[in-house]
């Protein structure tokens, strides 16, 4: 053990945060600001998530920090490293031994099951943002369910393309109330939002944390005539030969051969184990 | 290749090796107090922005950081969030600081007299060979110093100066309460003590340069020793725990009044731990030019005048963190957008083709 109290955080801070986590699966979607700690790891690099996996962890807890659907990314050797550091918690890299998996950029293949947890590391919470660059604004936006800048946006995507160019952390509407953004996960994983599990959504510098409590209807936004889809690259994977998982795209050599492999890496070794 | 590479484990344990061996360098390893005593403005600067003053431990965190200023101030900020918060001290006096450098520019002659102090000003930026050479300077004379009134408080006495209301109530706490909009003046303060003073440096020069001109003067700039005292309720009264070193800066700015204030002087106020005038300088012109709906002044879209937009970027923890966040691997949502950009090509091409 360490010197640090279980999981890093004071009890007073995780008390703290747990509020703010109750009160976000209490109003799905709804942004709750929260008292965000300087965290001895970089904002940006997932601290809104390892402080709501801190405010969960119990010391019986078996915990799975994936990045880009990888275990073995750099970002989430790190996370895991800490975790394993400062609560000493047992981690794995299996999807379904897991009971609380932090993740940056993708959701699972392995569905999830209602004893789980899925805590997701946030850039920007603020679906609006790119739209209203003011908090102020955004949040009034909100409260009067004002969403027709989004729908605008969506629609001169139409317009100009063809098609709605969103092609990640594409926007959804969550209990019939707020619009959310899913983090910048593909928007081939939003079908997957829709989950048995409890999702936790934690944004360290923009210091707020938002939640989808399990069964909670969350519906991707479209028009009738453009229905959302769920896309995904092309191909089929080269170790496993999954056609329906998420895929990365290798660059094999230097004539460009392009290459794809699962990007949920636990996925593809269950598949050839 | 650079994947999210197996091996990631193994991966981060050697760049931590390699750190350390570049990080320790070549001849005698620094003493954290040469690196506190000589290079005393870079600690100031790290104790400033890390809100925590602690000069020895300013040092290490610079040491390293290997001299990076905004990793040493993540240090020392990593480490404060851990400590416990056990009260708020009472208002620093700094009428009654010990000053080593104190210069007004809107009076000749103030009572207590011009300092200069320890300053570059008016050095010729030359540089010295025979310092580097190790010459030792001449000793100076110490002499105790008088007691130096703030040149606020004479132009306050005239009424000319416009006063500030006093409140007793502990100004809340923004590293343990989220930032709500609109901030009161005390949490803007905070936020800009904490402030990276390359951003605020380049906030004030604009606001001079005309981007929400305050018409600036510096009516007082201080720097010295303060003692921190705490009110002990079980005895009642207070006493002093620490004495620190702080830069204190109050410009005086031409108002011509407005609908609801007549016209007066008002003040733009800066403040940081340790010796670091540049930081309070231009934390002064962004408080002044921060004031524009409190005074009844107009918005002119200036970004100084932006409270939102300079307290949400102000903070060179919270930008340096999420700036480099972007060299983490992102593959996923760049493969979303190349799959996605492929097949909008591929629709105009076809679009192209049917209309040929």
């Amino acid at each position: 053990m360490t010197d640090y109290n279980f999981a890093y955080l004071d009890e007073p801070t995780k008390k703290m945060i747990r509020r703010a986590i109750l009160k976000g699966l209490a109003v799905p979607g709804y942004q709750v600001p929260f008292a965000s700690r300087e965290m001895p790891m970089p904002c940006g690099w997932g601290t809104g998530g390892v402080q709501v996996t801190a405010a969960c962890l119990m010391p019986k807890d078996v915990l799975k920090v994936i990045d880009q659907g990888a275990d073995d990314t750099t970002n989430a050797v790190s996370i895991r490293a800490f975790f394993a550091r400062v609560a000493g918690v047992a981690t794995t890299t299996r999807t379904a031994k897991a009971s609380i998996i932090q993740t940056r950029h993708r959701i699972p293949e392995t569905p999830l099951r209602e004893d789980q947890i899925l805590v997701y590391q946030v850039p920007i919470p603020e679906p609006l943002r790119f739209l209203e660059p003011r908090e102020t604004e955004t949040r009034r936006m909100h409260a009067l369910e004002e969403y027709g800048l989004m729908h605008v946006k969506l629609y001169e995507d139409i317009a100009r393309h063809g098609a709605i160019a969103t092609s990640y952390a594409y926007p959804a509407m969550v209990n019939d109330r707020y619009v959310f953004d899913p983090s910048p996960i593909p928007r081939f994983d939003n079908p997957k939002l829709e989950s048995p599990a409890i999702q936790l959504f934690g944004a360290g510098r923009e210091q707020r944390i938002y939640a989808i409590p399990p069964h909670t209807r969350v519906v991707s936004l479209d028009f009738e005539d453009h229905p959302f889809e769920a896309s995904k690259a092309d191909g089929v994977c080269a170790l496993c030969g999954a056609e329906d998982s998420y895929l990365d795209e290798i660059v094999a050599d230097d004539a460009g051969t392009r290459r794809f492999q699962c990007s949920d890496t636990d996925w593809c070794a269950e598949r050839r184990a | 290749m650079y994947v999210a590479a197996k091996g990631g484990e193994e991966a981060i344990a050697a760049a931590h090796s390699w750190l350390a061996e570049e990080r320790r360098g070549r001849g005698a390893l620094l003493d954290v107090d040469q690196i506190a005593s000589q290079l005393a403005l870079v600690v100031a600067r790290v104790m400033s922005e890390g809100s925590l003053y602690d000069p020895e431990l300013a040092a290490l965190a610079l040491r390293q950081a290997r001299g990076d200023l905004i990793e040493a101030v993540f240090l020392i900020r990593a480490y404060r969030t851990t400590l416990p918060r056990l009260g708020a001290s009472r208002p620093i006096d700094t009428g009654a600081m010990a000053c080593d450098r104190r210069v007004s520019a809107t009076f000749k002659d103030i009572p207590g007299g011009q300092v200069l102090g320890p300053t570059f000003d008016y050095t010729h930026r030359l540089i010295d060979f025979a310092e580097a050479a190790g010459a030792d300077p001449a000793a100076l004379a110490e002499a105790a110093p008088p007691l130096r009134p703030r040149v606020s408080d004479h132009l306050g006495r005239e009424g000319l100066l416009r006063d500030e209301p006093r409140g007793d109530t502990s100004p809340p706490d923004l590293t343990r309460e989220p930032l709500a909009l609109p901030a009161c003046r005390a949490l803007r303060l905070q936020a800009l003590a904490r402030a990276d003073e390359g951003f605020l440096l380049g906030l004030a020069y604009s606001t001079q340069r005309g981007y929400g001109r305050t018409h600036a003067f510096v009516g007082e700039l201080r720097l010295g020793a303060v003692e921190v005292e705490i009110d002990l309720p079980e005895l009642g009264f207070s006493v002093a725990f620490a004495e620190i070193s702080v830069t204190e800066c109050e410009t005086v700015n031409q108002f011509t009044g407005s609908k609801t204030e007549p016209p007066q002087f008002t003040r733009g106020y800066g403040l940081t731990l340790g010796a670091c005038e540049r930081k309070a300088i231009s934390m002064s012109l962004v408080d002044r030019a921060l004031q524009w709906r409190e005074l009844g002044e107009d918005f002119v879209g200036a970004p100084a005048q932006d409270e939102e937009f300079v307290l949400a970027h102000a903070d060179n923890i919270q930008a340096t963190g999420f700036l480099e966040h972007i060299k983490l691997p992102h593959y996923v949502d760049f493969q979303a957008e190349l799959e996605l950009i492929r097949r909008l090509r591929r629709a105009a091409a076809q679009t192209r083709e049917a209309a040929e």
